[in-house]
């Protein structure tokens, strides 16, 4: 029977052939005796203080009752929503799962999350920007919330003769550009401002959709999402294109930066424009020096981006396990934890009785960032809440790069509207 | 892409065997198909059906999260790709530009550093080793550093005395990416003319040197034939390599500066994942697939063996 050990070995070189066709991220789902465990992913991988209140969060709630065992997976930001695309094309989602807000829609639509059963008394406390409603339903809930400001220096204004905005008076059109001259015209800096054109993804229509804004045009037209036409290519659109790409044609920006934007704090520019979460850093170098402004109002009011990263609960939740996800939503949403995330990452906390509990004296009544949630609350405006908007933040992204490095405006708008236009189309997001 | 061939199957024997020649001869046919089924199998999955798959999906509006019921819409998303797509073009353009600069510029620069360390000189393998540590480190790690020193304050401007900012201006970004894609993968094609030069008969050197012949003359008459067969492989196998440049564009300058450095597959990859326009993307790949597989079989017709 010799000879049949050629074959016996071959076959045996298939099993992990097999295998390898077949596999499933789900934890096991212990039956009958033991908690029921529901697995968790978080996008927070390699953010420590994230990280660290997500831990925290989940042993709690762990200790805290005998039904449900929650499991965590990490994964770092930038891997985040393809793992979740794939996951979900392969059925492998997890229970709980965390969510960039103006994606929330889109995953929504596709049937990725679920109505998440908290209702709005749960929620009434919550920053506006911080729940994640769509079609009437809430289905995620987001701890802190994040928006845009600019940062300055008080002694490079007052030496230019430069106004010092605040949040009831932001600079005018005008009035910036008359900065961006006197402050060029000084001599003292590389450039006058870091835009942030350096980084990519999200980032782009998170911070620059609230200019296009304030000149008054839109990603896509609100009224019922179901264009780009005329928000993103007309006059005010065009207007703010081709302010944009003069932002770098003139020396004012430069299109690239150092890799983590060090360029504010060596005092190679005068404004830096940033999510909140630059602060703490900006404080360290100049400390009372530090202006924190909104953005200037170029005509349509000043705006801000808002709106960060929530929880929700998926379609690959058990009714059993859903139960057990949403008994951990409302745990997490407790002031304690609100507040722990709050001093972690100096973002806005979600709700004003959790501001009260921050101990890094960041925010409540007279504290330096109270300012960010006046921003937050007068200009925070949301991304478009539609299914569509993963494809219109990546062709506004590649568009406005494009115009950056001189493409011409009309055109490449246009060829935005087209792209954005065929895929509502195509999608039938509105039928 | 490398092709299988299933083994030729034993042709059938006229007069009836012996017992025991054709019960081990069967036991040697299957034990052949029982090594090469992973293989085929693995290649099936990950290969074939998807590529299968690709074609048919290219005529439909099927999209990434509602995979159940795409529709078919005929030929809409070709002539999408050919009217309505500028970026296709640029990637068109930009690949073209790529594969006619890499090939010789690889291919050549390959064959005279095989020259060079084609010696027997003390301390060879260290050149060896050196031109051809690139290869082996990872693409994406090479992007990395090299995007790093082509920052206006980087290396290069720092070595040259430029202030050029090369992945951020239209018209360097590309030569800037072309000449580091030649240097990561030029130790490659050094590996392959070398062992092209060292399968040449060395009796035919001497003869030729007793005939008179001096240097260049060898290297006319004796060493550019006998590297033919070489020559065909690398033509190809550059070329297609070149075509599907992905990595460092997604690494270094994600298609930019106004689409100045995007390519098909960086197109593919944009249309069919990112923004889940999987019919599109598709349909894509489709059009991909028939340019690479044209352009091979012109080269195959042009390198033919001339009997």
């Amino acid at each position: 029977m010799f000879h049949k050990k050629p074959v016996a070995l071959a076959s045996l070189a298939l099993v992990p052939a097999l295998a390898l066709v077949g596999c499933s991220s789900q934890g096991s789902h212990s039956s009958g005796d033991g908690p029921l465990e529901i697995t968790l992913w978080t996008h927070s991988a390699g953010n420590e203080g994230e990280m660290e209140v997500v831990t925290q969060i989940i042993d709690d709630f762990n200790a805290s009752q005998d039904d449900y065992k929650v499991v965590r997976q990490d994964f770092p930001q930038d891997a985040y929503n393809d793992s979740v695309q794939g996951a979900a094309a392969s059925g492998d989602l997890p229970c709980i799962m965390d969510v960039d807000a103006p994606v929330m829609p889109n995953w929504a639509n596709n049937g990725w999350l679920v109505p998440s059963g908290l209702t709005e008394e749960d929620t009434a406390d919550f920053l506006p920007s911080t729940v994640g409603t769509y079609d009437g339903e809430i289905y995620s809930i987001g701890f802190w919330d994040v928006n845009t400001v600019l940062f300055t220096r008080a002694s490079v204004l007052e030496a230019n003769d430069i106004r010092v905005p605040t949040v009831d008076e932001p600079w005018t059109a005008d009035e910036f550009a008359d900065a961006e001259k006197k402050i060029q015209a000084s001599g003292e800096f590389d450039y006058v401002i870091d835009w942030g054109t350096g980084s990519s993804g999200e980032w782009w229509p998170y911070a620059y959709s609230p200019l296009l804004q304030s000149f008054g045009g839109d990603l896509v037209d609100r009224s019922d999402y179901s264009t780009a036409d005329g928000v993103l290519n007309g006059p005010e659109a065009q207007k703010f294109g081709a302010w944009f790409q003069d932002q770098f044609a003139q020396g004012y920006a430069s299109k690239s930066g150092a890799q983590d934007r060090t360029e504010f704090k060596d005092g190679k520019v005068a404004m830096h424009y940033d999510g909140i979460w630059e602060y703490a850093e900006g404080y360290e170098a100049y400390g009372d020096d530090l202006v924190v402004a909104p953005l200037p109002d170029f005509g349509n009011g000043s705006k801000a981006g808002v709106g960060s990263w929530q929880t929700g609960l998926s379609q690959a939740c058990t009714a059993e396990q859903k139960e057990g996800g949403l008994a951990y939503l409302k745990f997490a949403m407790k002031d304690e934890y609100i507040a722990q995330f709050s001093d972690v990452t100096s973002l806005i906390p979600a709700t004003e009785s959790a501001a009260e509990l921050t101990t890094k004296g960041y925010y409540g009544e007279g504290k330096p960032l109270q300012i960010a949630q006046e921003v937050s609350d007068k200009y925070g405006e949301v991304r478009p809440v539609t299914p569509g908007y993963p494809v219109i933040s990546s062709v506004f992204e590649k568009g406005l790069q494009d115009i950056m490095n001189g493409s011409d405006v009309k055109s490449t708008e246009d060829q935005m509207v087209v792209e954005i236009d065929a895929d509502i189309e195509s999608a039938g997001y509105n039928n | 892409m490398s092709t299988t061939q299933a083994a030729p199957a034993a042709p059938e024997e006229a007069a009836p065997l012996p017992m025991r020649r054709s019960r081990l001869h069967n036991n040697e046919r299957r034990a052949g198909i029982g090594f090469t089924a992973p293989a085929v199998l693995l290649i099936v999955v990950f290969l074939v059906i998807p590529v299968l798959l690709s074609f048919a999906l290219g005529f439909t509006n099927a999209r990434m999260g509602s995979m159940e019921n795409p529709g078919f819409t005929g030929l809409t998303n070709f002539v999408r790709a050919l009217t309505k797509d500028p970026t296709f073009w640029d990637a068109l353009r930009n690949i073209a530009i790529f594969v006619l600069v890499v090939v010789p510029l690889q291919g050549g620069l390959g064959l005279v550093l095989a020259l060079l360390v084609n010696q027997k000189i003390r301390g060879i393998t260290t050149f060896r080793v050196v031109f051809f540590m690139p290869v082996v480190t990872s693409m994406v790690v090479v992007s990395m550093l090299w995007k790093f020193m082509y920052q206006k304050d980087g290396l290069i401007n720092a070595i040259t005395g430029l202030n050029v900012d090369w992945l951020n201006e239209t018209h360097t970004a590309l030569p800037a990416v072309i000449v580091m894609s030649v240097w990561q993968g030029v130790g490659f094609q050094m590996i392959l003319w070398l062992s092209g030069l060292q399968s040449i008969n060395h009796d035919l050197y001497e003869a030729a040197s007793l005939d008179g012949a001096g240097r260049w003359q060898q290297f006319r008459n004796v060493t550019m034939p006998g590297l033919r067969p070489t020559f065909v492989f690398i033509f190809i196998t550059i070329t297609i390599s070149a075509f599907s440049l992905f990595t460092q564009i997604d690494v270094m300058t994600n298609g930019g500066p106004s689409n100045a450095t995007t390519t098909l597959v960086y197109h593919i990859i944009q249309m069919g994942s990112s923004r889940g326009d999987v019919g599109y993307g598709s349909a894509l790949s489709l059009i991909f697939f028939v340019i690479v597989l044209a352009v091979t079989l012109l080269q195959r017709f042009l390198t033919r063996e001339e009997d």
